[in-house]
């Protein structure tokens, strides 16, 4: 949060997000329609979750491919390394995939002998960085040219000028001879078609093209809640995402992969594996964070959001940094693990009108934060305050007392009607700004008198 | 001659409290447009702090108390978007209890936050300033984005002699309030506070208009921190109802 870097970095690319995505919607008058639209297929979906699964499966099988089920990041990574260990694989070259981070899959590679390599630019930066994403699509969004330049220099053991089109160069050559070494492909979904079996990668560079075709086994990780029925649906996802990710009409590839490479068939991988990841989704299907189930991982949010524009992704602490983060971590690690983080919003809602699906973030935190206050996860002294607050303000005589209370309580610190300066908790608002003081007489103590003026 | 339009007033804890004025104001203005306003007495809070901290069996006993207050009134008017937003959305699915549930869902359809009542239950729009220059305002998050109000404000200022409206860049963005979460996040609530007052100074307006206790808190108390000459206004302490 100190890091001026940091800041200039963000902020410059959180506006350009905000503005092109305005921009995106500006030019397109369906986009309101089709957001509704887009909402009311995630809930249909989820309500037959467990059929649509099943036709995918069905599907995919059926194309060749192999579909696997995990109930936890640890399974997702047990099948993963298995199906690396069976075909020998000894690197792997990965596309963005964010399900590969929740799964911290790289470090499991890693460990069993695999080189993991990200291809895509943001993930390669932050790969060599030894960094986690900032963002949900920019993951080296808080990192400025010059710091890239200077990583890849040391990398590489030369001088590199900080112009991102040279960085794009060196980083293209670099990755170039690791496509064609790796034996495994690993890439995230951002849709999967229930009745065709198309596993759906929305990109902007090619990699994840050449991830899907070059090595000879595929592995795609999925969320369980991203699969949609048809590919009719599948078009009006396809509308909105870019438009709230980057302002793009379009990504500029859309991979479509159906299964592994059939006979007669030029390019493709030998074997085709779907990795089905639960890791708490499917407990939510009936839980407060239902509505969360329907992200499509645009990002969208994050650009808004005036608390991730200042601590940028990785105060949040996990994989998933923003708003929609905090749900989906309490997702996978539980109420407790968002005991702070939930309360890192101002609710301001600037989240719920950015979402391509209109997801209520601030309503789902308010439901964290009750969950803390009554599995009494919260702090003690927090708890008896607010109930002390509840018992105030359910009293009003009690109310009338206090504030005439807060008023001799105030005198040693106030001057012409506001506070500089208080003790303990309540100094947390006046370091930075002046607190009103309670009034010398109330409105409800003046109303006596206003009364007799009508 | 129809009878007259009856109000009865949410002063709001914040407004109660901190800015009595703002009440004494409204009600005058209130009174010489010809509406009767009545102020039930025993008011405390809506129960928006203890609803959005997730405490929210201690929020709707508030509620059903604040509910109980104001079941008869003919049309219910909050200085503030927060609190109105608050009755108007929250009441109903906090309580419980059917006929509370029932009498939240009335006296949501009566409550409007207060420029929402003078443009759109009165009519009206022009009004005399009580300062002259060049004003600028600031767009609450639960008026814009929970009411959907962005225009009744803004026709007032515009309308109102004497003062001339810019708008304020980033008029949409957070100050940074967020009840609690103002303590509880201190330095990412100044850091967002700064944020916005610098959009406001760069406006050179005399003042920033606010139709919410909260957000006017925050701001004004950052404005007085900085040793700003510019002032945090709610709307009510901006026009006098003089004109016509």
């Amino acid at each position: 949060m100190k890091d001026a870097f940091l800041q200039e970095a963000l902020t410059i690319a959180t506006n350009k997000f905000i503005g092109l995505r305005r921009e995106a919607f500006d030019d397109f008058p369906e986009g309101e329609k089709l957001r509704d639209r887009a909402r009311e297929i995630k809930e249909a979906t989820l309500q037959h979750l467990d059929r649509y699964l099943d036709e995918l499966i069905d599907n995919v099988e059926r194309l060749g491919g192999t579909v696997h089920f995990a109930a936890t990041a640890e399974e997702a990574r047990a099948i993963v390394l298995d199906i690396a260990q069976r075909t020998g694989a000894r690197m792997a070259v990965k596309s963005k995939s964010m399900a590969t981070e929740e799964i911290h899959l790289n470090e499991a590679l890693e460990r069993a002998g695999v080189t993991p390599v990200e291809t895509d630019l943001g993930e390669y930066i932050i790969q060599l960085a030894h960094e986690r994403p900032s963002h949900i699509i920019a993951p080296a969004i808080h990192k400025t040219k010059a710091q890239v330049a200077d990583l890849f220099a040391k990398e590489l053991g030369r001088q590199v000028v900080a112009d991102p089109e040279v960085l794009t160069k060196i980083a293209r050559a670099e990755l170039r001879d690791k496509f064609l070494q790796a034996d495994l492909g690993i890439t995230g979904a951002n849709f999967a078609v229930a009745d065709t079996g198309t596993v759906v990668l929305v990109t902007n560079e090619g990699n994840g093209r050449m991830v899907t075709s070059l090595p000879r086994v595929h592995v795609a990780v999925m969320g369980v809640e991203k699969v949609v029925p048809s590919m009719t649906d599948l078009m009006v996802f396809l509308a909105i995402l870019a438009k709230s990710a980057t302002g793009q009409k379009l990504s500029v590839y859309t991979t479509l992969v159906r299964g592994p490479r059939r006979a007669g068939e030029l390019e493709g991988p030998d074997e085709f594996h779907l990795v089905l990841l639960d890791n708490g989704r499917i407990g939510q299907l009936a839980g407060p964070l239902r509505e969360a189930l329907y992200c499509l991982r645009c990002g969208a949010c994050l650009n808004v959001c005036p608390v991730y524009r200042q601590i940028g992704g990785h105060a949040y602490g996990y994989t998933y940094p923003g708003p929609i983060g905090i749900l989906l971590t309490a997702m996978a690690h539980g109420p407790g693990s968002v005991k702070d983080l939930a309360h890192a919003s101002s609710l301001c809602g600037a989240c719920v009108d950015a979402c391509p699906v209109r997801i209520d973030i601030p309503r789902m935190l308010i439901e964290l934060r009750r969950e803390v206050d009554e599995q009494k996860i919260a702090p003690w002294a927090e708890r008896v305050a607010f109930k002390a607050l509840a018992a105030v303000m359910t009293r009003p005589r009690l109310y009338r007392w206090s504030a005439a209370v807060a008023r001799l309580l105030q005198r040693p610190f106030a001057r012409d009607g506001a506070i500089r300066s208080l003790p303990l908790a309540p100094g947390n608002w006046t370091r930075t700004r002046d607190l009103p003081a309670v009034a010398p007489r109330t409105f409800q103590e003046r109303w006596k008198e206003l009364e007799r003026e009508s | 001659m129809t009878a007259p339009i009856r109000a009865s007033l949410m002063v709001t804890c914040l407004g109660d409290l901190f800015f009595p004025e703002v009440g004494v104001r409204i009600v005058r203005l209130l009174r010489r447009l010809g509406v009767t306003v009545e102020f039930p007495e025993g008011q405390t809070c809506c129960g928006l702090p203890l609803f959005n901290s997730g405490y929210h069996k201690e929020a709707a006993a508030v509620a059903a108390r604040t509910l109980g207050l104001f079941r008869d009134a003919e049309h219910i008017v909050v200085p503030s978007g927060s609190c109105a937003w608050m009755v108007k959305h929250e009441y109903a699915g906090l309580l419980r209890d059917p006929a509370l549930k029932k009498d939240a869902g009335r006296v949501a359809g009566r409550t409007y936050e207060l420029s929402q009542f003078l443009v759109k239950v009165l009519g009206k729009a022009e009004f005399s300033a009580t300062l002259s220059g060049r004003v600028t305002y600031h767009d609450s998050c639960h008026l814009l984005r929970g009411l959907h109000e962005s225009e009744t404000p803004r026709a007032i200022l515009k309308n109102t002699k004497g003062i001339e409206l810019v708008e304020l860049p980033g008029a949409d963005e957070c100050c940074g309030f967020g009840g609690s979460f103002a303590v509880r996040l201190p330095e990412v609530s100044s850091q967002i506070l700064v944020k916005k007052l610098k959009n406001v100074e760069a406006t050179r307006a005399a003042c920033v208009v606010a139709c919410d206790a909260g957000c006017l808190m925050q701001m004004g108390g950052g404005l007085r921190r900085r040793g700003s000459r510019v002032s945090a206004l709610h709307l009510a302490e901006l026009i006098d109802g003089g004109g016509k």
